[in-house]
């Protein structure tokens, strides 16, 4: 009897959890709605590359299906279907197949444990979570998860019977391992400020202290560069460089299985953009103001939030396809030194001294929402940040290239440049 | 008590679901003769194991099972194989014999027999400390500090902080063993 009755009062109150089968009902509706618009997104993300590699390179791109070229994925998708499906000879017929999902399906599950809004209040129903599964391991599920695209990558590299194709599937899997230690490293000091695994609790702990990217900017910067190697872009894109590989991994796909492949990598994008954003930018905050992070839980709040939520991920999903346009692709000894010899031992420090930090602060007794604890940690993130950066940038931006060069050479090349007028500005 | 009857039979379900598809995995993984289709084989294990430590409300153990062995013992065993090239399956011809085959059989049966044997005799249920389950009732009466990991991490890292820091030493003296014995030249004299 008390049962059923507390049972109506959770029915009839909407600022508490939902009852059981409401919980696997509501799990049902998001998990679907979560993947229609995961899939579109994925979608409209590869005309949003198109459109913006065309305004770096100051052309037109796609814009001439529906407007502005709004219906261009779809076109691309019928076109894929339409074409011929070819299966090379002495190809490993079921894992060829198997690869191009593989190499799908982990980008996409990743996103199940990302919070993406404030509560939701369903009247009638109670407070609705806005994340598809708020797993208590959320964070190492994503790694977890994310560890298992190199799978997509590698099998299709191996079970192609091509040369070419399997030399990029093991320069993925090598990529790929190296830069998963240097990330896993850099989210060690998020989780050593929230205390917690779970994405929920990463979010609220930096409502009440303050973005991680503040606080803890080197591991948001190991963090960035391994998310953009594991997508496997340019600059990291050598399991497919086309100029060494043809087309690396997958150069024996065609058809469907193979748009699976950059469908992938555009679902990581997004993946990687929305981790950033829950570890480092807040998750779903808005920042300068504390009302949407406090109950009463209102459906306003839930619009506003995930709007907040949906533009920090689209700037990044810009910041991704920006890099990918602007920077050359590295060697593959470069690639491998700063995963090992860059990231991972920048890492490791970061790690020793944010946790002496807060391991200190700690003792000193100093509450972790006060003012001196996110001072200090503020303080000591600037020093770290100015370091790192005038001895990554060794002369290359804060001051000139040339500064790196002998002075008698300089002088020569000035010389030099001074006889045939090109300083002047006079040349023929 | 529905909703309980529901409870008991999804996780009987899941149970022999994810028991048997590990079962079946692992022997799959024994008898396939192309290598990377037994790596592959090898990981479906892994997964119907971490599913089985979810049903047990260890999530953190799945959790890790993925991770460690999944997302990095096996990426390397694959890349390994994949590098070896290991020739074509039937180059790699079963040459084990039929006597091979025998002493396989009579060594799993044995193995079968005395798991039977432990079973009835119930040499397990004495083989637990009398006072572990008083434990486990007590640190499931507790609250979890630090969410899923705590209970995990402040044993390792207070109690047992000595033992887990010379394992890593030891892990770590394997691996320089294991790059000197590979870095050694076999034609230096």
């Amino acid at each position: 009897m008390t049962h059923a009755m507390s049972l109506l009062l959770q029915a009839a109150n909407p600022q508490l959890p939902p009852t059981d089968g409401m919980f696997i009902l509501f799990g049902l509706i998001k998990a679907g709605a979560a993947f229609g618009i995961y899939m579109l997104c994925v979608a409209y993300t590869t005309l949003a590359e198109r459109r913006v590699a065309a305004w770096i390179q100051d052309r037109l791109g796609p814009n001439r299906v529906g407007w502005e070229g709004f219906l261009q994925p779809i076109a691309d998708g019928v076109k894929n279907f339409m074409k011929e499906e070819s299966m090379p000879g002495g190809v490993n017929k079921a894992l060829f197949i198997l690869a191009p999902a593989l190499a799908f399906v982990p980008a996409m599950i990743t996103w199940a444990v990302i919070p993406f809004a404030s509560p939701l209040p369903v009247p009638g129903v109670g407070l609705i979570d806005m994340v598809v599964a708020d797993l208590p391991v959320g964070f190492l599920f994503t790694l977890a998860i994310s560890s298992l695209g190199v799978y997509g990558v590698t099998i299709a590299g191996w079970s192609s019977n091509n040369k070419y194709a399997l030399l990029g599937g093991l320069r993925a899997s090598a990529q790929m391992i190296s830069y998963e230690i240097a990330m896993g490293m850099s989210t060690v000091c998020v989780l050593l400020l929230a205390g917690n695994v779970n994405l929920s609790a990463v979010v609220s702990q930096q409502q009440a202290q303050g973005w991680n990217v503040l606080l803890l900017t080197l591991a948001f910067f190991i963090f960035a560069v391994a998310a953009l190697a594991e997508t496997n872009r340019v600059p990291f894109d050598l399991p497919e460089a086309e100029s060494e590989l043809i087309a690396g991994y997958h150069a024996e796909y065609s058809s469907m299985r193979y748009s699976m492949f950059p469908l992938a990598e555009y679902a990581n994008i997004i993946t990687s953009s929305s981790l950033i954003v829950a570890l480092f930018f807040g998750g779903w905050d808005i920042p300068f103001t504390t009302w949407d992070n406090l109950p009463p839980w209102t459906i306003t709040k839930t619009l506003a939030t995930m709007g907040m939520y949906v533009s920090k991920v689209m700037f990044f999903v810009f910041a991704f396809i920006w890099l990918r346009w602007t920077v050359p692709r590295f060697r593959y000894d470069q690639l491998m030194s700063l995963g090992w010899k860059v990231l991972l031992p920048m890492a490791l420090l970061y790690i020793t001294a944010v946790a002496s930090m807060v391991l200190a602060l700690d003792y000193a007794a100093l509450a972790r929402e006060g003012m001196a604890f996110r001072g200090a940690m503020l303080g000591m993130n600037l020093v770290f940040v100015v370091l790192v950066f005038w001895v990554l940038d060794r002369g290359r931006i804060i001051s000139p290239a040339f500064s790196r060069l002998e002075r008698e050479r300089v002088n020569r090349l000035r010389a030099v440049a001074e006889r045939s007028d090109l300083l002047t500005g006079k040349g023929a | 008590m529905q909703a309980n009857q529901f409870h008991s039979l999804a996780y009987a379900f899941g149970f022999y679901f994810f028991g048997l598809l590990a079962l079946a995995s692992a022997i799959a993984f024994v008898t396939r003769k192309n290598t990377v289709a037994a790596a592959m084989w090898l990981v479906n294990v892994m997964f119907a194991l971490a599913a089985l430590y979810v049903m047990l409300d260890a999530q953190f153990i799945a959790a890790m099972q993925v991770l460690v062995y999944t997302g990095a013992i096996m990426v390397v065993f694959l890349f390994v194989i994949m590098l070896l090239n290991l020739g074509h399956p039937s180059e790699l011809a079963d040459a084990r014999g039929k006597w091979g085959y025998l002493l396989a059989l009579l060594v799993g049966l044995a193995m079968l027999a005395e798991v039977m044997a432990l079973n009835r005799s119930r040499t397990i249920e004495k083989m637990i400390p009398p006072d572990l389950a008083a434990r486990a009732a007590e640190a499931a009466a507790t609250p979890m500090a630090g969410g899923i990991i705590g209970p995990v991490a402040a044993p390792l890292f207070k109690e047992y902080l000595l033992a887990f820091e010379l394992t890593s030493v030891l892990l770590l003296a394997a691996i320089v063993g294991a790059v000197v014995l590979g870095k050694r030249r076999t034609d230096a004299r």
